[in-house]
């Protein structure tokens, strides 16, 4: 143990449920250890899951068709309307069925090496496993994927990988997939294998005698604080972008549910591993409330340029060539425009903190389509990419045929999660993390066209065949409402509520929200310091003792009040922002979507330290007054050799 | 509501024709008038088939107001009165499709006049006849204008209500590909514009004097 | 700009409503129209009052949880969502009407929100293909001519907003279920439960007291997605197919 003024270094910890052995028999090892559960007394249990997105409603579906009895929530009006809807370019498999050399293996290791070896060899090598068969189970349900004249699915190269295995549906791959999940749902709810709350929002986990054994919701209608048990729960709720306020994730998504069981003693990994993505349409004001995306295949054709001079504040077509810099097709001239997401958007940020941005808060680059329009002709572009340039102008009120587009990174992932094994359970016994909530499989960064293969081959196939070896232990003693541990969670929910509308200061919940963003923006985003990570904490405390003097939250308890709901999840973030930077400076390398400036080659490469960072960082929580606890797991890479990344 | 709908609209087509027929002279329309009813002969008595006729017509007409009745009483369950929006605009709607309701209704009070008047002559401006040319003829006269602005403002609902109406029994009959639909418009505007027109005409060409 | 909002306020499920008109200045016509919301929200809680409820969630076009009427159109003048819609489409000085979706069927909760559990239950009646986790054969087991997958997917992208019902004169949800009859019947993985699945669908959406339809078209001329309104032909044809075969 060492400590220091930020945190506490605790006992190593490591991945008990992995089987050792050749790595392509580890699954089917690990299914044949696995204890099961008879059928007949599948019915007997009693399994809640928290959020219907795509990690959660595949989880739900396929366990209630399995007998068991599941209880969901999720906090829209329907689940169909989880944030998996918003995923827009693709799903990865290795199919191989344009047989040009994918197979699991390249699959694997494309994800390892994009991950900057920060990811398990064994889940990642079961998650590829896995990506063939979510696409035979998402066909069998009627998913509309893209095909060819043939009658055959079609398949195209995502995001600089060099084959092509990503299927897709237009550009809202992501909607199909989950409304494919969902009608599997509606049809367990309809069957009675699956209980249903909508509108619901999970405030706080139960752990009793070491296991979590139910949740605290709150009916966002009626404000009535509900106790509901389990014998195991699962949190499929996603990730925590909305910490830095303006993101591509839905208004809704919050850390709440994971940020609560973090606190009642799951460990939670990697969190300052935030994937921003470079194509989105700027800011525009300080109403600005999210931002949208634009799929990257926008970089295949578009050149990525600003002014050389500072400050130009021309008309884009105004300038002339030999006053423009291409940046990206300067510096890396092998890949270009094609350069990974990080790398980009660095880029971009470097750029424009040069004073070199365009638009009005000249927090901006051009993606210029003017040379694609003369090489392939208008409408070449417009079949390419004529739904984009629409939504950019339905966005932005300008025409991207004549102007060239102005895009700025924006957050949009997070790999940091929830600390899960093998098995996906938690350091909880009995609580079981999928999807984008927990941190397994993408390392310190995520490939393109993976975040949807994870989220179902946790719910389809990981999860329903890990969760029954603890479930074979159960059904637990029952519990009820006047259960101590019960009380005091339920206690813990509604003191919470009672002293956020009790406040009644002068600031509203979003304000605080803002600034909480954009400290994190500012000194946990693109690139970290030491000295602004040091910055960010202070502020970040001050501005939590803030909002607990100062926020004004109207209304009751006993109805909708979505201020309140906001209040409640404001909480968390500022709580999560904290150990995001902690993370974030306790991790002096760069690696994936951490970029650490004083961790970077001579000619300004993000600079990996194997030696010294090798593991996954999960933060035990210490407490309101404490400092969190850092758990070392270290990473090992038998059948991928670890390398330094070059774009050059 | 399609079925009995069809039923309707062919049975205008034949109607319009017989109507025409006005413009043959009285001897052709009385005698086309007087032939329904041999219709059918031997193999049915003398008249029938036209009561076999009128059966079925009768029981369209009932079936359709049913329907129509129960679609408008679940339109006001699904959105009653008090959840009116204060604010509503038309974006695609047809002005065809605002009159099915109230000029179903004015349809409806008008075929009991005009059965009254020009089937069973109960009603008989300008004097009751055995010959329907001439209850035809003496009903439209120029002194009789309000017959005949009756008649003109129900043949023109009539119109409006095949307008929609043959577009939505084709629909409700699943037959509106999205290919057809321009076809489909085209014949629904075409249908309601003919026997709206072929409607129109003795009358006015009684009131005018081209038909005496 | 400066706009005039006048916005259905309702307290809960069980109150009256009424409309209250609010003044709002330095509105930006980039904003979007949910932003302009969020100001007026923002602005309201300074001064006391509760903000609205509205619904909505990401805020680019694809949940289908945002959704008001907007001066009488659902979404409002232009054909997308209301997350989607911006300022730029009024005029400095414009008083603005703001109305929640109107049917039975969907109950107003507060203010703009409103309960549209009844879709769930429509698709829960039929709406999906019955394929357990683990028995799909392989995906190129079945080739799916172009067209019919293409026409498969126009369907499959309703979001499931409402808009059809709230500017249906009927409050009908024809559209809605016909998108999903129209997606799973046009592949070959939603025959087997083709004949039973409109019936129920219809008969379940019947059930929620939704009006009937009487193919006006609103439905489609209002959805931001495009959902052909042939598809509802495409129903009525899978309806007659399965009552004359004796199912329902």
């Amino acid at each position: 143990m060492s400590e220091n003024d930020l945190y506490i270094e605790g006992d190593p910890i490591r991945d008990e449920k992995a089987p050792e052995g050749p790595i392509n028999e580890r699954w089917d090892q690990r299914r044949f250890s696995a204890k099961l559960v008879n059928p007949a007394n599948r019915r007997k249990l009693s399994v809640i899951i928290i959020g219907t997105g795509l990690a959660g409603a595949s989880a739900a579906a396929t366990m209630g068709e399995a007998g068991y009895n599941v209880t969901t929530f999720c906090y829209q009006d329907s689940p169909r309307r989880a944030h998996s809807i918003a995923a827009q370019g693709g799903i990865n498999a290795a199919k191989n069925y344009r047989n040009d050399g994918d197979s699991i293996h390249r699959l694997f290791y494309d994800t390892v090496k994009g991950g900057d070896f920060r990811s398990r060899e064994s889940n990642v090598y079961r998650l590829a496993q896995t990506s063939v068969e979510i696409i035979d189970q998402c066909v069998a349900q009627g998913v509309p994927f893209a095909r060819e004249y043939g009658g055959l699915l079609d398949n195209r190269s995502f995001g600089g990988v060099q084959v092509s295995r990503t299927f897709y549906a237009r550009g809202q791959t992501g909607q199909q997939l989950l409304i494919g999940a969902y009608q599997a749902l509606e049809r367990q709810i309809a069957a009675g294998s699956v209980q249903m709350h909508t509108r619901h929002e999970m405030l706080e986990l139960i752990v009793s005698e070491g296991k979590a054994r139910g949740v605290i919701v709150r009916d966002m209608l009626t404000g009535e604080i509900e106790t509901h048990f389990a014998d195991a729960v699962v949190l499929a709720t996603g990730g925590y972008g909305n910490v830095f306020y303006l993101s591509t994730n839905a208004m809704g998504s919050n850390v709440t549910a994971t940020w609560r069981a973090h606190r009642k003693g799951a460990h939670f990994a990697n969190p300052c591993y935030t994937q921003i993505h470079p194509t989105c349409i700027p800011v525009s004001g300080d109403y600005q409330s999210k931002l949208t995306l634009m799929s990257e295949s926008l970089r295949n054709d578009g050149r990525i340029w600003v002014p050389k001079e500072k400050g130009d504040k021309r008309d884009p077509r105004q300038i002339p060539e030999d006053e423009r810099d291409y940046y990206l097709e300067r510096k890396y001239p092998a890949f270009g425009n094609l350069v990974p997401r990080d790398i980009a958007s660095r880029a971009a940020k470097n750029v424009c903190d040069e004073g070199r941005g365009v638009g009005p808060s000249g927090l901006g680059v051009y993606l210029d389509f003017a040379d694609a329009i003369e090489r392939m002709g208008e409408e070449a572009v417009e079949a390419k990419y004529g739904n984009l340039f629409d939504m950019y102008q339905r966005i932005t009120g300008e025409n991207p045929y004549e102007v060239p587009m102005r895009i700025y990174p924006a957050v949009h992932y997070t790999m940091g999660g929830l600390w899960v094994d093998y098995d996906l359970q938690s350091s909880i016994p009995g609580l079981f993390v999928t999807g984008e909530a927990n941190f397994s499989d993408h390392g310190a960064n995520r490939l393109g066209a993976s975040a949807l293969m994870q989220g179902l081959a946790d719910g389809y196939f990981v999860l329903p065949n890990t969760i029954n070896d603890y479930l074979s232990q159960g059904p637990f003693e029952k519990m009820d409402e006047s259960h101590p541990d019960a009380q005091e969670a339920k206690e813990q929910v509604t003191s919470r509520i009672d002293k956020l509308l009790s406040i009644q200061g002068s600031r509203t919940v979003d304000s605080f929200h803002k600034e909480l963003g954009s400290i994190m923006w500012e000194y946990c985003g693109m690139e970290r310091t030491e000295e602004g990570l040091r910055k960010a904490i202070e502020l970040i405390r001050d501005l939590r003792a803030e909002f607990w003097r100062d926020v004004k939250v109207l209304g009751t308890n006993e109805e909708l009040n979505q201020a309140l709901e906001k209040a409640g999840r404001v909480v968390d973030f500022l709580e999560l922002g904290e150990l995001m930077c902690i993370d974030a400076l306790h991790r002096r390398e760069s690696c994936g979507g951490h970029f650490r400036a004083e961790s970077q080659t001579e000619d300004g490469e993000a600079l990996r330290h194997d030696d010294e960072f090798a593991y996954v960082a999960a933060w035990e929580f210490g407490g309101d007054d404490s400092k969190p606890v850092l758990h070392k797991e270290n990473l090992e890479y038998e059948y991928v050799e670890m390398k330094q990344r070059s774009y050059k | 509501m399609a079925v009995t709908g069809a039923i309707l609209v062919l049975y205008l087509i034949v109607h319009m024709y017989g109507n025409l027929k006005v413009f043959s002279g009285q001897e052709a329309f009385d005698g086309y008038a007087h032939g329904l009813r041999e219709l059918g002969e031997p193999l049915l008595p003398e008249s029938g088939f036209l009561w076999l006729f009128r059966l079925v017509l009768l029981a369209s007409v009932l079936i359709h107001i049913y329907a129509a009745v129960s679609l408008w009483l679940r339109a006001r369950r699904a959105r009653p009165a008090s959840q009116r929006y204060q604010v509503k605009k038309r974006v695609h709607r047809t002005y065809a499709s605002y009159t099915m309701r109230w000029g179903g209704v004015l349809i409806a009070l008008f075929v009991i006049f005009h059965v009254l008047h020009l089937a069973v002559n109960v009603i008989s401006p300008g004097g009751a006849s055995d010959s329907p040319y001439e209850r035809l003829v003496n009903g439209f006269q120029p002194q009789f204008w309000f017959v005949t602005l009756f008649y003109i403002a129900a043949v023109i609902a009539v119109g409006f209500h095949l307008r929609h109406g043959i577009w939505s029994g084709l629909a409700t009959l699943g037959v509106n590909q999205a290919n057809r639909q321009p076809v489909l418009n085209t014949v629904a505007t075409g249908i309601a514009l003919i026997v709206t027109v072929g409607f129109l005409l003795p009358p006015l060409a009684v009131t005018f004097g081209l038909v005496s | 700009m400066n706009i005039t909002l006048r916005v259905w306020r309702q307290k809960g499920r069980d109150d009256e409503g009424r409309m209250v008109t609010y003044k709002l200045t330095d509105v930006s016509p980039d904003m979007s129209f949910l932003e302009m919301l969020d100001v007026l929200n923002e602005k309201l809680t300074l001064e006391g009052e509760e903000p609205v409820a509205f619904d909505h969630d990401c805020r680019e076009g694809i949940c289908g949880a945002c959704g008001v009427v907007i001066d009488g159109e659902a979404h409002g003048p232009e054909r997308t969502t209301t997350c989607q819609l911006h300022m730029r489409s009024f005029n400095d000085g414009d008083t603005i009407t703001v109305e929640p979706w109107r049917a039975s069927a969907f109950p107003v909760v507060k203010d703009l929100v409103v309960d549209r559990g009844a879709f769930d239950r429509i698709i829960q009646a039929g709406g999906y293909v019955s394929a357990p986790t683990g028995t799909a054969p392989d995906a190129h087991a079945n080739p799916i001519p172009k067209p019919d997958a293409d026409r498969a997917f126009d369907a499959a992208t309703c979001i499931g907003c409402g808009a059809c019902v709230a500017a249906c004169p009927n409050a009908s949800s024809m559209l809605f279920t016909a998108a999903k009859v129209t997606h799973l019947g046009m592949l070959p993985q939603g025959q087997p439960e083709r004949a039973s699945r409109v019936v129920q669908m219809v008969n379940q959406q019947d059930a929620e007291d939704f009006g009937g339809c009487t193919n006006i078209g609103e439905c489609a001329a209002v959805c931001p997605k495009g959902i052909p309104l042939d598809t509802i032909s495409q129903l009525n044809q899978d309806l007659l197919g399965s009552l004359s075969k004796g199912i329902g």
